[in-house]
C-alpha cells in the first residue's frame, strides 16, 4: 500500500445509475415489489373464500375494478420479466455436462421456458379455460 | 497507415501532492488498429512522462492493464480505439485505493484470493513413487472454464456488491475455489467452505451478474455463485 492512497467511496443509494447493466438489475429486484403485493392479494382471497360466498363475491367484484386490473396486469409484466431474468440467468446456473461436453446453454433456457408454457397451459386447462 | 486523432480524458493523482484526483486531457495521433493501452504508450513516450500505470504483456493474458474506460472495467490492451467516439475516459479499476494515476493497490484482491486455498489439496496424500493422479478428458471439463481466470480484477470492478461490501470475497476468489472445488484431484472443498459459504462468500453475491460481463472472454465469474 502506497503512502496516500485515493479511496473512492461507491455513492450508495446511487450506484445502479453507473451502469445500464446496474439499472437493469436492479429493475429485476424491484420485480419482487409487485410479486410480493400479489401473494398478499392471493392470500386475502383465501380468507375472503373462507369468510362465505359473500364476501367471496365481493373480492371477486374488487378485482373486476379499472384499478385492480391494471395491477394486476403490472404483476403479470413483472412476473414474467422476473421469470424471464431467471430462466436466462439458468444457463450458468445449472449446466448439464453430458461426457465431455456441456449441453448447450440456449437449450438449458429453452427448456425453462417449455415446462414453462405447458404448465400455463394445464394450469388454464384446470380452471376451465379451454 | 490509416490514423486517428484520439482524445482521452485520463484520471491523475499524485499521492504526495494531491488530496483528489483530477483529469487530464491529452490528444494523441493513433493508428486505427492501436488499442487504448498503445495510446497510453504513446502518451507516455511523447507527451507526459510522469503518467503511470501498469501493463506487460500486451495480448490479455497477464491481467496487468485493466482500467476503467468510459465506465466499464476493460483490458486497455484489449480495447480498440476504433471502438470508440469522442473523449475516451481512462480511470483507475473501481473498488480499489488508487495508488497513483491508473495504478491501484490489489493486496484486498490478493489476500482474499489467498484465504480460498486456490491450490490442489490432495484427497490423499500419496509417495511420488505411486506416479501421477489421472484425470480423464470429462473431468477436466467440469472445471477448465473456471481456471481460465487471469486475475485482471475486472470482475472486481464490476461488482457493485464488491464496492459496496468491502467484507464480500469476491467473483474470482470464489470463481477459483469453486475451480479446485470442481477437481478430481481435489479433496479441499470443507476447508475452503470455512471462507466461500460465509457471508462473506457467495451469500454475499446478488446475482448482479456484471462480473461475468466484464470477464467473459476468459472465466465465468457468475457461475460459481449461482450454483
Amino acid at each position: 500500500m502506497s503512502r496516500n492512497p485515493l479511496i473512492r467511496e461507491v455513492p450508495p443509494t446511487s450506484w445502479y445509475f453507473r451502469h445500464p447493466l446496474y439499472l437493469r438489475y436492479m429493475s429485476r429486484e424491484i420485480t419482487s415489489i409487485f410479486i410480493g403485493a400479489y401473494c398478499v392479494l392471493l392470500v386475502v382471497g383465501l380468507q375472503r373464500l373462507a369468510a362465505g360466498p359473500a364476501a367471496w363475491e365481493g373480492f371477486v367484484t374488487a378485482l373486476q375494478s379499472p384499478a385492480s386490473i391494471v395491477f394486476q396486469f403490472l404483476c403479470l409484466v413483472a412476473a414474467f420479466y422476473h421469470a424471464a431474468t431467471w430462466f436466462n440467468a439458468t444457463q450458468k446456473a445449472m449446466p448439464l455436462q453430458i461426457g465431455e461436453d456441456f449441453v448447450p446453454g440456449n437449450v438449458i433456457s429453452g427448456a425453462h421456458y417449455a415446462a414453462w408454457a405447458v404448465l400455463s397451459v394445464v394450469v388454464l386447462f384446470f380452471t376451465g379455460v379451454f | 497507415m490509416k490514423e486517428r486523432l484520439v482524445q482521452l480524458e485520463v484520471l491523475r493523482y499524485n499521492p504526495d501532492t494531491d488530496t483528489e484526483a483530477r483529469f487530464q486531457r491529452y490528444e494523441v495521433t493513433c493508428a486505427e488498429e492501436w488499442v487504448v493501452l498503445d495510446a497510453l504508450n504513446k502518451v507516455k513516450a511523447d507527451i507526459d512522462p510522469t503518467l503511470n500505470y501498469r501493463w506487460s504483456c500486451h495480448m490479455a493474458v497477464c491481467g496487468s492493464c485493466g482500467m476503467m474506460i468510459n465506465g466499464e472495467p476493460k483490458l486497455s490492451c484489449h480495447t480498440f480505439l476504433r471502438d470508440y467516439e469522442g473523449v475516451i475516459r481512462v480511470e483507475p479499476l473501481v473498488h480499489f485505493p488508487v495508488e497513483r494515476d491508473l495504478v491501484t493497490a490489489p493486496d484486498d484482491f490478493m489476500e482474499k484470493l489467498k484465504r480460498v486455498k486456490p491450490y490442489i489439496i490432495p484427497k490423499e496424500k500419496k509417495p511420488i513413487s505411486e506416479g501421477e493422479y489421472k484425470q480423464t478428458p470429462a473431468q477436466l471439463m467440469k472445471f477448465r472454464q473456471y481456471s481460465m481466470c487471469i486475475n485482471c480484477m475486472l470482475c472486481y470492478a464490476a461488482c457493485p456488491e464488491y464496492g459496496l461490501t468491502p467484507h464480500f470475497i469476491g467473483p474470482a476468489a470464489l470463481t477459483l475455489a469453486h475451480r479446485y472445488n470442481q477437481d478430481s484431484r481435489d479433496g479441499g472443498r470443507k476447508e475452503r467452505q470455512e471462507v466461500v459459504a460465509t457471508h462473506e462468500g457467495v451469500w454475499e453475491c446478488t446475482f448482479v451478474g456484471a462480473c461475468s460481463e466484464s470477464a467473459r472472454r476468459t472465466s465465468t465469474p457468475r457461475a460459481p455463485c449461482s450454483r
